[in-house]
């Protein structure tokens, strides 16, 4: 009994611990914010890195649920005779929801597991410690530079992603089915606005990007530096990162949609 | 990697992010329709606006030609104001037009619906529609139904 009150205790300090440990890493990052703008080429790299290569999979994965959206939203519209309101419903779907949140999961299982994997790599083969020897701050030089290229490479991969899949709700509906397109536009530049939707859209992207970095940036600075440390350090990260993403998503549509 | 094709890259890649912003601005959320200042303003007073929205459409003969700006109380009649935003292209829209609120379809949302009266004055900015015919609220309507049903 003592036993599991002593586990259990053991559990939450460890927990808070590593909140804790994880705040003042971001706040650190944050604060090496005018040494990664000093030096534009770390970011250029990342931001190819989690950015550009990152494109296929939000292409490829726009399309297709753009054009899911789309048939299935025909098919219940239809019993209504309301289906040129398929279009808002496609739009306002991937704006608001489906465009951040899987933008977000696909960038925490693409580009943020191996951002775990590079750095808890880098610090199990005491690379980073070298670097400390050498009086180069492994924070502002490798994590600053990576953190910052996921909060901006998440929006712009949400706002990708939402053109494409609207543009795969389009092909189905209109090019397949023959909705008409006029309706099929019209009724979604009636329905979405930009400050509801589309801003808030945007801000939701720039939190989730936030998370994404953070947590697996965290989880691979902290892994244990063996090889088994470093791929459970990876698992949790994308784990964490996803979890942490679909919880923040709950709350900031409680937040922003009325 | 080559540096820059690592440049080229990520600049590709800004751009089509910016680019896509720009896209779901103007065509998603029809931005470009309701940039302020072009066209002119008139107002409508109407007993009841049912759930008609800012930005709903405003149409003549089915056209649209301009959208709702603005809906607030008027505090001395207890009517509603609408402002709305006509295309500065159509301009010879007749002083004594009617306005009435109409409801697109059986679930479609509510726009404001002009018709053209016969003086030669037409519309200028700041002008009001006098003549207009409220929201058909379905309550009312069934209430007057059932009464008359049972006289």
């Amino acid at each position: 009994m003592i036993g599991l009150l002593r586990m259990l205790g053991a559990r939450t300090l460890e927990g808070l611990r590593g909140l804790g440990e994880a705040v003042l890493l971001v706040a650190r990052i944050l604060r090496a914010a005018p040494a990664v703008a000093l030096r534009p080429r770390l970011l250029i790299e990342q931001l190819y890195a989690v950015g550009v290569q990152s494109m296929v999979i939000i292409l490829v994965s726009a399309l297709f649920i753009g054009m899911v959206l789309g048939l299935q939203g025909y098919y219940t519209l239809a019993d209504f005779g309301a289906t040129e309101a398929v279009g808002t419903m496609v739009a306002l779907s991937l704006v608001r929801e489906l465009g951040p949140v899987v933008t977000a999961l696909l960038f925490a299982g693409r580009a943020g597991s191996s951002l775990t994997a590079e750095v808890g790599l880098m610090k199990a083969t005491e690379q980073l410690s070298s670097m400390e020897m050498m009086a180069v701050d492994p924070e502002r030089r490798i994590l600053a530079p990576r953190f910052f290229a996921a909060l901006i490479a998440v929006p712009l991969l949400t706002a990708v992603f939402s053109v494409i899949g609207i543009l795969g709700g389009y092909l189905v509906t209109v090019g397949m089915i023959g909705v008409d397109s006029g309706p099929f536009w019209s009724n979604m530049q009636n329905a979405v606005t930009i400050r509801d939707d589309i801003l808030n859209g945007v801000i939701k992207s720039a939190a989730f990007g936030l998370l994404a970095g953070w947590i697996t940036l965290h989880k691979g600075y902290t892994a244990v530096p063996t090889s088994s440390g470093v791929s459970r350090a990876t698992t949790r990260g994308v784990v964490h990162a996803s979890l942490a993403v679909l919880g923040l998503d709950f709350l900031l549509t409680a937040l922003m949609f009325e | 990697m080559n540096q820059r094709l690592v440049e080229i890259g990520v600049g590709l890649f800004v751009a089509a992010g910016l680019a896509a912003l720009l896209v779901l601005a103007l065509q998603v959320s029809g931005l470009a329709e309701l940039r302020q200042g072009t066209g002119y303003q008139v107002t409508a007073k109407f007993e009841n606006v049912g759930s008609l929205r800012e930005q709903a459409p405003v149409s003549m003969a089915g056209v649209r030609i301009g959208r709702v700006e603005a809906i607030e109380l008027d505090p001395a009649s207890h009517r509603a104001t609408v402002h709305m935003r006509i295309k500065e292209r159509y301009d010879s829209i007749p002083e004594d037009s009617t306005a009435a609120i109409y409801t697109a379809g059986l679930l479609g949302e509510q726009y404001v619906g002009l018709q053209p009266g016969w003086e030669s004055e037409s519309l200028d900015d700041g002008d009001r529609i006098a003549d207009t015919q409220s929201a058909v609220v379905l309550e009312r309507l069934l209430g007057q139904f059932l009464t008359n049903t049972q006289e």
